[in-house]
């Protein structure tokens, strides 16, 4: 067994009817590739499975998240949706992560951010070639867009940053040891990117 | 046709129901349900939520951060972003014609797409309904419950999409968002070691693609009624196949069948796809509604994905794969098989026959070296189709001379579906939802039609819109950093 599953393994041994933590996962204005790359723990997803389990998040059908240790958000802030969302991921959860570029810092979605919204609109749908019936799409239920993409600190309280797009599935692996291990959250510098 | 629950005669007294945001699926959607007093539903609708901008804002960036830049529109398929992008470039530096050891790591690196993708679609996300059943416990509906009632099945699950994400890890140089493929060519060639490695495992891959097509059929004959007829409606089928008719996902040309199978149109070059697709704006979605412009938005919408490239070849050239094709066609006879949940079925057949492919290009010496890019006489503008895991793929630039993208026109393969997708939750609300108190339960039956043809929401929001309300943004010591009001 991989020294850290072995390590979360008895962990859990030590105190076996320990509630599992609770921890809630979401995509804003994100790609879900830092979700593939968490998923990208592979088999060692199901050691984590004995130590937590999943409020709302991609992979299960709970709507709104409850209360949690933990909160992961992939994405940038680009909508009222996602305000309402973020904000209460930091309500429900005492500990909130950023993870990814377009968390941390808007990522790729924040490239828009030079351009006035109604261009964008504009030329998206009104002027692309082979397009017969334009129009701006304004129905109510489409969330209110924002005019720039922001990250998560901007808005509320973040706990913890991990960088990359997306970080590596060692780095989040290493991250979530530690934090269920109750260490300070340390990676290797050299598993950390940027990119 | 349920096409008249698209818009309610007369919303205002009409209850609401929402399911959102849309769950196991990825990107970001909701459905909304119009309802009476009487439960009895009068409209009913897709939404895309989430807007990027992505075809606007990539115009004035050099055209060769493009491949890369793409990908992030998808973490679940970025090869697929990263290869249409690289094929439509390969037009406009003059690589008419790649090397083969490139043509080869490519394919490599997209069939590893197809298997991670379909393996994560149908054990991550779509599998609990099925093993489950649709209205079964909301705590268990998940890839949790597979592990601990199916253990063996998600730990399968678990390694055919381990194996896929290496496949891509070793051509495109990391798992997601890789830089393997470039304009012209790729940057990398395969290690004897690397191959090796992939080569311990890959007879084990391809024999738990064949268990994992054996499951679905089993599913399926298990209650064929439900399977063939569960939000089923008859719909045009449109997706690459090989110059020789045969299945193929990473080049060919364009192919479409009328709702009975006889061909709309064959053998169209991809270049051509604004002769043959027209798209249309409706003001409830971000998502744009494509149809054969020939045809009319009214009669011209199809499908795209695993169950139409299933049925739109003529063969397989893989053997395993072809036998459980054969098998396919059989059951459903002389008519094509339209029912959505018979998605799942075509899509391990597909996830069959990229391991088997895979198996192919790892015994290919061409794939360890030699040439990896050309260079030809450059033109202004490029066109790249690709059959990404979920459908076809269209990516469209131009350049100028100063290698700025001047123009960017992308239809994602989640987008081909909308309209049927919207048909196939309104057959869904009609047979399940009409006239009954409505329940978390029935609700998933809604979100189970969609799961079926695995959208990917978040490439399909890379468009943008305008909205109601005033909504503000204050920092946490209250000051504003962005507002935004309806004009
Ligand atoms: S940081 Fe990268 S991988 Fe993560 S959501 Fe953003 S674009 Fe996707």
């Amino acid at each position: 067994m991989n020294p850290i599953a072995a390590d979360l393994k008895s962990a859990d041994m030590d105190t076996p009817r320990k509630p599992k933590v609770r921890i809630a996962t979401t995509s804003l204005a994100g790609c879900f590739g830092c979700h593939m790359s968490f998923l990208d723990i592979d088999e060692r997803l199901v050691a984590l499975l004995e130590l937590v389990e999943f409020d709302r998040s991609p992979l299960t059908d709970i709507k709104v998240c409850g209360p949690c240790e933990i909160g992961i958000i992939e994405g940038g802030v680009c909508n009222a949706e996602n305000v309402h969302v973020l904000r209460t991921f930091r309500e429900q959860c005492t500990t909130l992560v950023a993870i990814g570029a377009c968390a941390i810092n808007g990522g790729l979605p924040a490239q828009r951010n030079h351009l006035p919204l109604a261009t964008l609109l504009q030329e998206v749908y009104t002027t692309r070639p082979g397009l017969a019936h334009g129009g701006i799409p304004n129905d109510p239920e489409l969330p209110l867009p924002l005019h720039k993409v922001h990250p998560l600190h901007e808005v509320v309280k973040v706990d913890y940053f991990i960088p990359g797009c997306p970080p590596s599935a060692e780095v989040i692996w290493t991250f979530l040891s530690d934090l269920l291990a109750g260490r300070a959250p340390a990676s290797d510098r050299r598993t950390i990117h940027f990119d | 046709m349920s096409q008249n629950l698209e818009t309610a005669a007369n919303p205002g007294p009409l209850r609401r129901i929402a399911i959102d945001p849309l769950s196991r699926v990825e990107g970001h959607g909701k459905v909304t349900i119009l309802v009476d007093e009487a439960n009895r539903i009068h409209q009913v609708r897709l939404h895309i939520v989430e807007f990027r901008g992505f075809e606007r804002f990539i115009v004035g960036r050099p055209y060769w951060e493009v491949p890369v830049m793409v990908q992030r529109l998808c973490g679940i398929c970025p090869v697929s972003h990263h290869l249409a992008a690289s094929k439509a470039l390969d037009v406009v530096v003059g690589a008419r014609r790649l090397t083969r050891s490139a043509q080869m790591l490519r394919r490599l690196m997209h069939y590893g797409q197809i298997l991670q993708s379909h393996a994560l679609h149908f054990f991550y996300l779509a599998s609990p309904d099925l093993l489950f059943g649709f209205d079964s416990e909301v705590s268990r509906r998940n890839i949790v419950g597979v592990a601990t009632a199916h253990s063996d099945t998600a730990r399968r699950g678990i390694l055919l999409r381990k194996f896929g994400q290496e496949v891509i890890r070793i051509t495109a140089g990391k798992r997601v968002h890789g830089t393997g493929s470039i304009p012209g060519g790729v940057n990398k060639a395969v290690t004897a070691a690397e191959r090796d490695l992939l080569l311990q495992n890959i007879y084990e891959i391809i024999a738990w693609s064949r268990d994992a097509v054996a499951l679905v059929k089993r599913l399926h004959n298990q209650h064929p009624a439900l399977y063939n007829s569960f939000g089923a409606f008859r719909s045009k089928i449109l997706s690459l196949v090989g110059r020789d008719g045969n299945m193929d996902l990473y080049d060919g040309v364009l192919r479409a069948r009328d709702e009975n199978g006889a061909i709309l149109f064959d053998g169209v070059e991809p270049d051509q796809y604004l002769d043959i697709i027209e798209e249309q704006v409706k003001p409830w979605s971000y998502m744009k509604f494509p149809y054969l412009r020939a045809l009319g938005a009214d009669k011209g919408w199809y499908r795209v994905g695993p169950l139409s490239r299933v049925q739109n070849c003529d063969s397989i050239p893989t053997p395993l794969a072809e036998i459980e094709r054969r098998e396919f066609m059989d059951y459903s006879g002389a008519m094509p098989l339209h029912a959505p949940l018979a998605y799942h079925w075509a899509r391990m057949i597909e996830m069959l026959h990229a391991a088997e492919t895979i198996k192919d290009l790892l015994h290919d010496p061409a794939i360890l070296g030699g040439d990896l890019v050309v260079q030809g006489a450059r033109t202004s503008s490029g066109i790249g189709v690709i059959e990404a895991p979920r459908g076809t793929l269209i990516h469209h630039y131009g350049v100028d001379e100063n290698d700025l993208v001047t123009m960017c026109n992308l239809i994602v393969s989640t987008t081909h579906n909308n309209q049927v997708m919207n048909e196939a939750v309104r057959e869904v609300a009609r047979r399940y939802l009409d006239g009954r108190e409505i329940n978390e339960g029935l609700l998933n039956h809604i979100e189970v039609v969609i799961r079926a043809f695995d959208p990917c929401l978040s490439c399909a929001t890379h468009a943008l819109g305008k909205m109601p309300l005033v909504v503000e943004l204050r920092t946490l010591e209250g000051d504003l950093i962005d507002s935004r009001a309806r004009d």
